[in-house]
């Protein structure tokens, strides 16, 4: 086994860009675009665990009219995204399906900082994490 | 307590059916209410409750969040968190009766475990490359069976009669290369995190000499690299008595449920045994006592639908609790990354057919 010299920095590798992310990164597309407002778009690389969460967050969405995701086979490793805004109906806001799309995942972002937040302050009771002071 | 749960949030259960199972807390589902998404009211209403923390099992409660979002996590734990395990076998030499495919499949589900701070670091290998000191760990698993010259004469049993006739987990070494010299310091190395798993068995003149690589991978991959034995979540019981229930029927009421579901408190009216709920938690929901007519009316059974009990078992690599917090980050990453990917995404009006006929 050869040994990968380089590696031997003062910083070995850069902890946040290894852990999580897996080889295979998602990649999004649009498949249906009538119009701004309703559209269809395919992830890949993604399945049920993103796609419920995702469809959740944006039905939340008060311009949303509808939401609804599906893998149109198992094993093939896409993930089906529908959004239809209210868009020109609900004049002047006029969110688009992209946006709507980008606004759920910045909101499951803020989602998982609260349960992140709330985790390790109540684990901080059993003495094994830091309580982290309330913003 | 049962009264002041907002009966919006209670899945009933009946002898038969389920009601009311679907959350409709959405947008415009509820007239004139207002149930966008909004971070400040989530932070108020969302809370954990932990109940027990153990290095192997940790329990807690989600209360205030949508299945969606609790099975997400549950998912991610069970096939999305990297941990590392032996992905390729090289057999030198096997004498065992335990074929080299099968031991190689026994080998690989061995859960292990080494400085966390190490592991994390560690990159992923990827198939194809020659393996490195940042993405492989080499194990050497070296076992040869003799006969014990100390062994009392007509000894039968095998384990003093012979040596090494069992092979353990604990016999698989550690060989650090380059950086993991550094990073999987004792008592941090890389080893079985249960070293009394049995592996094979020897008889005097058999041996094994295997190299073993391990790799990081995710449970969606191969169930040997799921950091969790389970993650799994279950609905809070809520058992609602709706008449008092006495005397016999009380002590009936009470051996209808898991034992310390249902107290028996002195009636002050009667003076009699009262069944009152002491512990809704340990129910298992089986309903048995709605199949007794002399109950009929007087309870209802149901279960609060965004009131996660979430349990996860770790197989040894990471602390449970430190597993759910991976889980959480992971989410986030992948909301980011396919944010970042969203940026190249634009609407672009499909060409009319008046346009098709200029080409």
């Amino acid at each position: 086994m050869s040994q990968d010299t380089s590696m031997q920095g003062s910083t070995p590798y850069t902890v946040e860009e290894v852990e999580h992310v897996s080889l295979d990164d998602p990649n999004v597309s649009i498949t249906i675009q009538s119009d701004p407002y309703s559209m269809s778009f395919q992830i890949e690389n993604e399945d049920h665990t993103l796609g419920n969460a995702l469809r959740y967050i944006i039905m939340r969405n008060p311009e949303v009219e509808f939401c609804g995701y599906s893998i149109p086979h198992p094993s093939e490793a896409k993930m089906n995204i529908r959004i239809q805004t209210y868009g020109a109906q609900l004049c002047p806001c006029k969110v688009t399906a992209i946006e709507a799309l980008k606004r759920g995942l910045v909101d499951l972002v803020d989602l998982c900082d609260i349960v992140m937040h709330k985790f390790k302050n109540e684990m901080g009771r059993f003495g094994k994490h830091e309580p982290v002071q309330e913003d | 307590m049962t009264d002041d749960i907002n009966p919006r949030r209670i899945v009933g259960i009946a002898p038969e059916i389920v009601t009311n199972v679907t959350n409709a807390d959405f947008p415009g589902h509820w007239p004139g209410e207002d149930h966008s998404w909004n971070l400040r009211k989530f932070r108020k209403s969302f809370s954990i409750k932990s109940y027990r923390n153990n290095p192997l099992h940790c329990e807690f409660d989600l209360i205030g969040v949508h299945a969606a979002i609790a099975n997400a996590f549950r998912r991610i734990l069970l096939a999305e968190v990297p941990t590392l395990a032996i992905e390729t076998v090289y057999v030198a030499n096997n004498t065992s009766i335990v074929q080299d495919e099968v031991l190689a499949q026994r080998l690989g589900l061995v859960p292990l475990q080494g400085n966390i701070n190490g592991l994390r670091a560690m990159g992923w290998y990827q198939k194809g490359n020659p393996p490195t000191d940042k993405d492989t760990v080499v194990l050497n698993l070296r076992v040869a069976c003799e006969r014990n010259p100390e062994a009392a004469k007509g000894e039968t049993d095998p384990e003093k009669l012979f040596i090494n006739s069992s092979v353990y987990a604990s016999h698989i070494a550690f060989t650090p290369i380059g950086l993991q010299t550094t990073l999987f310091t004792p008592p941090g190395d890389i080893r079985p995190a249960n070293p009394d798993i049995l592996l094979a068995k020897l008889r005097p003149g058999q041996e094994i000499d295997i190299e073993m690589h391990c790799v990081k991978g995710l449970g969606k991959d191969h169930a040997k690299f799921s950091p969790v034995a389970t993650a799994s979540y279950r609905l809070l019981p809520l058992i609602k008595i709706k008449e008092p229930i006495l005397g016999d029927d009380a002590r009936f009421f009470q051996k209808c449920f898991p034992a310390g579901v249902i107290g028996l408190e002195k009636d002050a009216a009667t003076g009699e045994d009262k069944a009152v709920v002491k512990d809704a938690r340990r129910d298992t929901v089986s309903r048995e006592v709605l199949r007794h007519d002399r109950f009929k009316g007087k309870v209802e059974l149901g279960r609060v639908r965004d009131h996660f009990i979430f349990s996860i078992e770790s197989t040894g690599q990471f602390d449970s609790d430190e597993l759910f917090i991976q889980a959480v980050k992971i989410l986030k990453l992948k909301c980011l990354r396919l944010h970042k990917k969203c940026e190249n995404l634009s609407w672009k009006p499909a060409p009319t057919a008046g346009d098709a006929m200029e080409e």
